[in-house]
């Protein structure tokens, strides 16, 4: 049996936070300046350079990448050899308000969506648990900000909208969307499942890493096309125009009932902020 | 090449900006989101003073991170606009009409914008580390109890926008 202290996951997710909300990973920033070489559409190149000059100043000055500071949603894969005696759906919220109040970040959440009364440190984060073989304790974070969450949607359609039926849903999302996702973006497409599966799966699909394709052929060649066919709808860097709508699109699949095609796509604007720590438990 | 505007807006000024247009504003802006919206809309529904006079003012949607001891400000880029959309005319009619957000507005409010001769600024989203440092002085003046929505009174030097709708109503976006 296998142990990791309480005190380890808050301090990790309070750190995951801080640094997160002040640091563009590398290949956004790479994948950023490329868009911006390549860039025709001279308001779209002005965009993209306010837009790397800010994560410039965001991690040389210690100044949140963006306001929104987002919702914290975490992805977490604990291994059947671990035990706890600690709640840690509780231990990761303490290190998100931790995170929120010592790394002056915005705190964006409301106790409920009617009575609307910010709940003073950001709490409480999406969860989602998982089991892994091992002692591992695996936790992907990211804050993810309510303008591009907000353009998300969701379709059940039917099995014979088919292939051309998923690229058309998406590619109005996208047009619909316009400049309030906050583009360049990055476009998360879950298909199959069910209701609730599918939107996870799009959810899912944000937290990959940019260059990372899928293993799926059918769902590669449909994340190849998508790209093409987003950045030629000329929405643009921040809706004006220009050839840099989405940095990236990753598709996600499942299996689902003979009667479905469910479709989601989970919208993350550029300031992709996330991170993810592996902890390993000691023998208790 | 950006054109420097200073504040407040006059009229001539405000409706000669163009569509397009890119411009470094100077002056005082003041802060409002959902939050204060909503609440601005209540006072002018119940007949009731708001929290600062409209005339030749900009109204920024902005909730901003909380500032570190030396800052004036933290992180302060804009929210989507779309969602003021259903107060914004009400604000207009008491003599607001400039505003800066980000993203599109609806059609529906282009139409009272182009009415009202008011004009319609978007910053660009996402990049509030950069737009802080423009902030020289921020100081709340109402909703204290709303955190980050409370009514801000900022002071702003070379602060970077674009027309996005202008007072004759063309707009920026396709």
């Amino acid at each position: 049996m296998h142990k990791i202290a309480r005190e380890l996951v808050v301090n990790h997710v309070k750190d995951m936070i801080i640094e997160s909300t002040k640091t563009l990973d590398k290949s956004i920033v790479d994948s950023l300046f490329l868009a911006k070489d390549q860039e025709e559409n001279p308001l779209a190149k002005s965009v993209l350079e306010k837009i790397i000059k800010n994560q410039e100043i965001a991690k040389t000055e210690d100044i949140p990448l963006c306001q929104d500071t987002g919702i914290v949603v975490c992805f977490v894969e604990v291994g059947r050899d671990l035990h706890f005696d600690y709640d840690l759906r509780h231990a990761i919220n303490e290190g998100v308000s931790k995170g929120y109040i010592e790394g002056f970040l915005r705190k964006s959440i409301v106790s409920h969506p009617l009575k609307r009364v910010n709940t003073q440190d950001n709490t409480p984060a999406v969860i989602h648990f998982d089991f892994i073989s091992g002692k591992q304790l695996i936790i992907h974070l990211a804050p993810k900000g309510g303008g591009s969450e907000n353009m998300s949607t969701l379709k059940m359609l039917s099995p014979a909208d088919g292939r051309q039926g998923i690229i058309d849903f998406v590619l109005k999302s996208i047009k619909d969307a316009g400049g309030k996702p906050c583009p360049p973006l990055i476009v998360g497409v879950g298909i199959g499942g069910n209701f609730e599966y599918v939107a996870e799966l799009a959810k899912k699909a944000i937290f990959r890493p940019l260059s990372d394709v899928s293993p799926i052929m059918e769902d590669r060649l449909l994340e190849e096309e998508l790209l093409e066919k987003i950045n030629a709808l000329d929405v643009g860097p921040m809706g004006l125009g220009g050839k840099t709508t989405a940095l990236a699109v990753k598709v996600n699949s499942a299996a689902c009932h003979i009667a479905s095609l469910p479709v989601a796509v989970n919208l993350q604007c550029h300031s992709a902020r996330k991170s993810e720590v592996i902890l390993i438990g000691t023998q208790a | 090449m950006e054109r420097k505007l200073n504040t407040p807006i006059s009229d001539p000024v405000r409706k000669s900006l163009c569509a397009g247009e890119e411009v470094l504003i100077s002056g005082t802006i003041y802060t409002a989101r959902d939050a204060a919206h909503r609440l601005m809309v209540e006072s002018i529904e119940n007949k009731q003073a708001l929290p600062f006079d409209f005339e030749g003012q900009i109204i920024y949607y902005v909730g901003p991170t909380p500032a570190k001891t030396g800052q004036a400000i933290g992180s302060c880029g804009p929210t989507s606009s779309y969602r003021m959309d259903r107060y914004s005319p009400s604000l207009m009619e008491k003599g607001l009409k400039v505003m800066i957000g980000k993203g599109e507005r609806t059609e529906p409010l282009r139409e009272v914008i182009q009415a009202q001769e008011a004009v319609y600024l978007i910053a660009i989203g996402g990049i509030g580390a950069l737009l802080s440092k423009t902030v020289v002085s921020s100081e709340i003046i109402a909703y204290d109890e709303l955190g980050p929505e409370a009514i801000r009174k900022l002071s702003v030097k070379d602060f970077p926008a674009i027309v996005a709708i202008d007072s004759k109503g063309q707009s920026i976006f396709k």
